[in-house]
């Protein structure tokens, strides 16, 4: 069992939790996921970390409820445990001095990309970030994202901050610019990393994504999370998951991730049914 | 090919008609007048051949011996001693090929059910292990520490053996359940779960310590492990990287992995969602890919999920067809068509980018390759459309390079086995490795005699040190 030791509400539906996995904390780099499993009935269903803490032996992920098992996890805090909590997973993000870094994040991976900025600002570069939500109200850990950025352009679709538009517009202009950029990092909801890798793409700008798709065990040994690169088949795991978004077959992920939406559909009216209690359901 | 009925005894099994509405174990097992009547027959031979047919030696004449004289516990013992998982054994060895041909009864007539027998005495011990505590024969601590990586059939044999050796054994597990593809691969009507479990509980018995999560590779490189004080490691962590076709639409959505399709199941338990929240996709008309045991486990779960149709595409001829054949006929028994010299060659989509059929040409045999199996070769214009909704691939499985990766100094072969000497010994001097992380895919008890192996030299070199 694995303790959650802190719980914070972010936004309505996005939560963090600190969960106590000191081996994990002490083995987790940037870029790096965890698949956990809440009770003996729960699937397997991977978190990216957003954080860590040697010391205190902690790793915090961050999640939005969208589903059953993301809320079931909801209805948990400080105190409760969960079962199962394996990692770190997958490829950690290739940290080197490239000069200029451009971090593009959206939704709630404007906290996962931290550990990423960090890590890329420690290793010399200059970091630039750029964050888009739908509106002001939907941003948070704008300040620790603001720590390891030597510049911030933020974007909201309704213009409640910064510039009214989509991620992709500053992204142009910065690349478009005397910037010389020498890497893009983007990692947010699929639609927006395949609209930031068309748009670098143009400038061949080397443009890595971290990529979402359907996983089970974590470790290679199904390729349920198997996508396309240049028509090679890779295993977003092991191989990724983070990928060279130029090289991304965009459609093919997309569609796989829609695989289970009418079980899903049931799964979370399953939930629904049981928080309010309508009895036809166990 | 085995003489059929004569003396031997007959397994009892679940009808048809009920057993491809569940997922209950299909064979229901001796009742104890069928145990006593079948070993009987046993000839209790001075050369004892079967003992030998045995990759893990289990003294065969002698649990025949004590089961014809009612001695329960004493059969119980006398199969422990040897192997930490009879009840899986008993269930999962491919016999006909091992301790049955060996026996000599096979000659003239039927070979004795060995594997029949020893599955009744493991239940027996499981169903009263409450009331007879056996005696676990443990070596006196040697304080030195062992560690095994992943908990597998050959792992958790070489954990069993080096805690009964003596030494302070930790089981390294990166899925939340040990056990490997007892649990994730083979389906409960083969092979019950609890069954599993409760042998993973006697190898805890011996004093092995199990961490699961725990993802080699990952979480720790081989390195880590020495770091930790641990003085030899023997790595099992199988051969569990799925391949594929490499055809196009390999990708769409309802193309599954047998190990996906297999792992939802049994290890998710997903025919039961959503009391368990894992889905999985129940196909109509179903094409399975591949012909040995893991494409007929896939194939026989695919039906239970309720599927009207369910065909295994296997692109040589029957008898090339690599499964038990006693899998192959519950497979047909259960009404599973058997598509021969048939390969695939696309999957197409519908327009949701959903399997909605399978192109196939026909093939023909030509001559022996590495394998010695004649290879098949395609036949010019027999392009055929197969109607379908979900494909589950089976072509096998290599060894996941996860643990190798982390371990650079490890020698590894061009098919990505690691490279091996007959106990096991790697290339580094402190790990060994057994299972088919050094084979490739091969069978449960293959791996545990590997692991036995193993572990005699490892309790040698932990003694040196």
């Amino acid at each position: 069992m694995y303790t959650i030791v802190e719980r914070q509400d972010l936004l309505p539906k996005v939560h963090l939790l600190k969960i106590q996995a000191p081996k994990v904390a002490a083995a987790a780099a940037a870029g790096q996921f965890v698949i956990l499993r809440i009770d003996a009935e729960g699937e397997r269903f991977p978190l990216t970390i957003a954080d860590w803490d040697v010391k205190a032996g902690t790793v915090t992920v961050i999640y939005m409820e969208i589903g059953a098992s993301t809320r079931k996890l909801a209805k948990l805090g400080a105190g409760d445990a969960i079962l199962d909590f394996a990692g770190p997973l997958g490829k950690p993000t290739e940290i080197e001095n490239f000069g200029t870094v451009v971090c593009v994040s959206g939704g709630f991976a404007m906290a996962t990309i931290v550990p990423i900025a960090r890590a890329m600002k420690e290793a010399g570069n200059r970091v630039i970030s750029v964050v888009g939500a739908r509106s002001k109200d939907l941003f948070f850990w704008h300040d620790r994202l603001e720590k390891y950025s030597d510049e911030m352009i933020v974007c909201t679709d309704d213009g409640s901050a910064g510039i009214k538009g989509v991620v992709t517009e500053p992204l142009r202009d910065l690349l478009a610019s005397s910037t010389k950029v020498d890497r893009v990092i983007v990692i947010g909801p699929s639609v927006m990393m395949k609209f930031c890798s068309k748009t670098t793409q143009p400038f061949g700008v080397k443009t890595i994504v971290s990529l979402n798709p359907i996983m089970i065990d974590g470790t290679g040994m199904c390729g349920c999370c198997r996508v396309s690169l240049d028509g090679q088949t890779r295993f977003a795991c092991v191989d990724g998951p983070e990928f060279d978004g130029h090289k991304v077959d965009w459609d093919g992920l997309l569609v796989r991730q829609k695989s289970y939406v009418a079980e899903e559909a049931v799964a979370a009216e399953r939930c629904r049914c049981k928080e309010e209690g309508c009895g036809s359901h166990g | 090919m085995a003489k059929a009925g004569l003396n031997r005894i007959d397994m009892p099994k679940q009808a048809v008609a009920k057993r491809i509405q569940n997922f209950s174990e299909v064979a229901t097992g001796y009742t104890p007048s069928d145990a006593h009547i079948e070993a009987a027959r046993c000839l209790q031979c001075k050369k004892r051949y079967c003992v030998e047919g045995c990759p893990v030696n289990i003294d065969i004449p002698e649990f025949i011996l004590a089961l014809r004289e009612g001695d329960m516990p004493e059969a119980a013992r006398i199969l422990k001693k040897t192997n930490s998982l009879p009840g899986v054994c008993g269930r999962v060895c491919p016999q006909e090929t091992q301790c049955e041909q060996a026996c000599i009864l096979n000659k003239k007539e039927v070979p004795i059910a060995i594997g029949r027998l020893e599955r009744f005495v493991a239940d027996w011990e499981r169903e009263h292990s409450a009331e007879v505590n056996l005696p676990k024969s443990l070596k006196p601590k040697s304080g030195k520490k062992a560690a095994v990586v992943g908990a597998g059939p050959a792992g958790l044999t070489a954990s069993a053996e080096l805690a009964r050796l003596g030494h302070d054994v930790t089981l390294f597990e990166s899925l939340h359940t040990a056990g490997g593809v007892l649990m994730y691969g083979i389906p409960e009507f083969r092979l019950p779960k609890d069954i599993v479990q409760g042998e993973v509980e006697y190898v805890k018995s011996l004093g092995v310590k199990i961490e699961l999560n725990a993802v080699a590779g990952r979480l720790f490189s081989l390195d880590d492990l020495f770091k930790q004080g641990f003085q030899a490691v023997f790595l099992a962590t199988g051969a569990g990287l799925p391949l594929f076709l490499n055809v196009q639409g390999e990708n769409l959505n309802g193309v599954y992995s047998a190990n996906e399709f297999l792992t939802r199941i049994n290890l998710m338990k997903a025919h039961s969602f959503p009391e368990y929240d894992t889905p999985v996709k129940k196909g109509k008309k179903v094409a399975v890919i591949g012909g040995g045991n893991v494409a007929m486990d896939a194939a026989r779960c695919a039906l239970r999920l309720g599927a009207e149709e369910v065909s295994i595409i296997y692109r040589r001829s029957e008898v090339e067809l690599p499964a038990r054949k006693e899998e192959v006929e519950n497979a047909r028994e259960e009404g599973i068509k058997f598509h021969f010299l048939t390969s695939p060659v696309r999957f197409l989509a519908n327009e949701q980018g959903k399997v909605r059929a399978m192109d196939c040409q026909k093939m023909e045999l030509g001559e022996p390759d590495a394998s010695g199996r004649r290879r098949p070769i395609p036949v010019d214009g027999s392009e055929f459309e197969m109607d379908i909704d979900l494909a589950i691939i089976a072509l096998g499985t290599r060894p996941n390079p996860l643990v190798m990766q982390s371990a650079p100094d490890l020698q590894v072969n061009p098919n990505g086995t690691v490279a091996a000497g007959i106990s096991g010994q790697t290339s580094h001097k402190a790990v060994w490795a057994g299972g088919d992380i050094v084979t490739g895919s091969d069978t449960v008890i293959s791996a545990m005699g590997a692991a036995k192996r193993s572990a005699l030299v490892m309790d040698e070199y932990l003694r040196s040190l």
